[in-house]
């Protein structure tokens, strides 16, 4: 490629893991504010890869996110990380979005920029559906690379090995493409004090969802085209028998599994 | 009446447990219509989709569904909503499953729901959210509803019925020919079942303490003609295929039975298992976690317990 490559970052903030979720009873969105947020674990990696590829090929890498105001944090770690830049999408308007909504969102930012990749983690750990590479890839008619677990930048060439559930598939298309990354792929870095430090002082771009060419009506929960009719906490399951293996373990497993009709 | 259009998910021509268990569940919605995109349609899966009550196969016969990433697919499965004008469309919820689903809510502007475990004659689709803590009930209020189901949510019963092929011709765009399968690759070609499928998973954790500690847990398996599965702590070590991860970061399971062996029940894990139907733990730790999740827990060490257990089935199966 004759001009510096050009690659973009999606990354999401989540409660994390750790933490117990659940849903608001006022609104039906996730209570976001209850648990601390944190950079999507799978959209680490995505970082990490956007990261080796620069130390491979040049370049420069954008973090984009949408995400109320606090996910500036989790841009921040990213470029912590080493990124270059960031672009936040912030807008109360947004609130409530469901998949079709997020994904013309980052498709708004991610088009007429010139990305040459555009990288996604594969799935968030809170609402965990794994469409919105697809459906941006959909979007901006680009190839799409999903759940890659390897990636090769050869000039313009990009090749992934898709996992599968039977192993995975070689997988080819030319720049610009929509790549999402699986956990294996490789192992992320932690952000050192002096990227800390340099990340305060990166680029940040913030914009509305106007600036992205999105109709403020399109977007958040009065525009999304599924809508949570009611929910409840799972009932509690009834304590199970427990033993302590006393030379027989495996046959009182057998036993119960018998009477169960499962053997 | 507008049908309920499945999506047949087929591997060399043979229709896939999960797609016979959309079809039963899209009974109690409507008339099932199935889709069968990509080549390998011939007696089998025909008589496999007349057994369970189709009366219209739908067939896109053109090697670019399997030649090029889910784009075709998807828009092939838009050209035969248009045609069949359906009354919902349920998926797989597998990751490719996925990914049409949300493809094709842009291209034919409906809403998507994912990762339903049952869907209510009037569309309305339970979801088991943040590892199964918390029951939603979702509907789509615009377009035609795409519903991804996860397998093991309906027990497949058969109705037979007379079939019919009908031959969609899509042209597929230049467009959509982007991502070129140029290869395929079989990991470990396992005889066992797919683990996001299975009705049993054995799984073994950090208790199982490396790579030939998964030799026990094979055999139990295959005693239970079960697919294996593994927490982080064993895949992250190598000791297992890491598409074999259970949990947040790996694939959800849901089956009759899920057998946790020297898994400790971390969160993130119970994430990926929580829901199924009946959970079995072995723990040298009385205080684990898991316990709190199982039906049945022996405490005790694996080694001792599970070669027993193996036995044991064997034993009882004549
Ligand atoms: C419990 C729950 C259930 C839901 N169910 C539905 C439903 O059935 N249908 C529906 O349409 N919506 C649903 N939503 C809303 C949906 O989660 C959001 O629209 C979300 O932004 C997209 O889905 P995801 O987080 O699952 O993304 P995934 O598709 O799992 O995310 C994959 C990758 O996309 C990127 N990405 C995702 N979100 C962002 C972001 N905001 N900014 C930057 N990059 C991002 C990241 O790289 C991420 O790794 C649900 C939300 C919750 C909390
Ligand atoms: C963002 C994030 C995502 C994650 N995603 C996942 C995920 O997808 N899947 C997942 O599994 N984890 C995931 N984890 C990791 C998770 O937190 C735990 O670390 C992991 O599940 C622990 O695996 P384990 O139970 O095998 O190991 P441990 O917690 O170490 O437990 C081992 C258990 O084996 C028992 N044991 C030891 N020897 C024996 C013996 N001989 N006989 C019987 N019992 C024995 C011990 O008593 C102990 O309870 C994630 C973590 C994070 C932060």
């Amino acid at each position: 490629m004759g001009k510096r490559m050009k690659i973009a970052v999606c990354v999401k903030q989540v409660p994390d893991t750790w933490a117990e979720k659940r849903l608001r009873p006022a609104d039906s969105l996730l209570d976001r504010e209850s648990a601390e947020g944190v950079l999507n674990e799978l959209d680490e990696y995505a970082v990490e890869e956007a990261l080796k590829i620069q130390e491979a090929h040049g370049g420069e890498v954008t973090i984009v996110s949408m995400g109320p105001e606090r996910a500036v944090e989790t841009i921040r770690k990213a470029l912590s990380m080493g990124a270059d830049a960031g672009i936040h999408i912030v807008d109360d308007a947004l609130s409530g979005s469901d998949a079709l909504a997020t994904s013309a969102v980052l498709a708004g930012v991610l088009k007429d920029r010139g990305f040459d990749l555009i990288i996604f983690g594969s799935e968030s750990t809170d609402a965990r559906m794994s469409v919105v590479p697809a459906m941006v890839s959909e979007r901006l008619g680009l190839p799409q690379l999903t759940f890659a677990q390897k990636v090769d930048v050869n000039g313009g060439t990009i090749t992934i090995e898709r996992q599968t559930d039977y192993g995975f598939d070689s997988v080819e298309a030319s720049s610009p493409v929509v790549v999402s990354v699986v956990e294996k792929i490789n192992e992320p870095r932690y952000p050192s004090f002096k990227g800390i430090m340099a990340a305060k002082k990166k680029p940040l771009e913030t914009l509305s969802i106007v600036d992205v060419g999105v109709a403020a009506g399109s977007v958040g929960t009065s525009a999304a085209w599924s809508v949570v009719a009611d929910f409840a906490a799972r009932p509690p399951k009834a304590a199970g028998t427990i033993v302590s293996d006393e030379g027989t373990g495996g046959v009182k497993i057998a036993e119960f599994l018998a009477t169960n009709k499962i053997i | 009446m507008a049908p309920i259009l499945v999506v047949v998910e087929h591997a060399d021509g043979v229709v896939k447990k999960v797609t016979l268990e959309l079809l039963t569940l899209a009974r109690s919605l409507g008339e099932p219509a199935a889709v069968w995109l990509g080549p390998g349609y011939g007696d089998t899966g025909a008589s496999q989709l007349a057994e369970y009550g189709v009366a219209t196969a739908y067939v896109v016969d053109n090697s670019d569904m399997v030649d090029f990433v889910v784009a075709p697919k998807t828009e092939a499965l838009a050209a035969v909503v248009k045609q069949a004008s359906p009354a919902a469309i349920l998926i797989a919820s597998s990751a490719e499953g996925k990914e049409i689903a949300g493809r094709l809510a842009i291209k034919i502007e409906s809403g998507v729901i994912t990762d339903a475990v049952a869907i209510a004659p009037d569309l309305t689709a339970t979801q088991s959210v943040f590892g199964g803590s918390t029951i939603v009930h979702s509907t789509v209020t615009h377009g035609i509803p795409i519903i991804t189901v996860r397998p093991n949510s309906t027990a497949p019963q058969a109705a037979a019925t007379a079939l019919s092929r009908v031959d969609v011709e899509v042209p597929v765009s230049e467009g959509a020919r982007g991502a070129k399968v140029t290869g395929r690759t079989a990991a470990t070609k396992a005889s066992r079942p797919e683990l996001s499928e299975a009705a049993i998973v054995v799984s073994g954790g950090r208790g199982v303490g490396g790579p030939e500690g998964f030799g026990v847990i094979e055999s139990l398996a295959d005693s239970l003609g079960a697919a294996v599965g593994a927490s982080r702590a064993a895949t992250d070590a190598g000791w297992y295929p890491h598409q074999y991860q259970v949990g947040q970061t790996g694939k959800t399971v849901s089956p009759q039975l899920y057998v946790a062996n020297g898994i400790s029940g971390a969160i993130q894990h119970r994430a990926g298992m929580q829901t199924s139907k009946m959970i079995v733990a072995v723990n040298k730790d009385s205080e684990a976690p898991i316990f709190e999740l199982a039906d049945f827990g022996v405490v005790g060490d694996l080694f001792a317990v599970v070669p027993q257990l193996t036995d044991e089935v064997q034993k009882r199966k004549g």
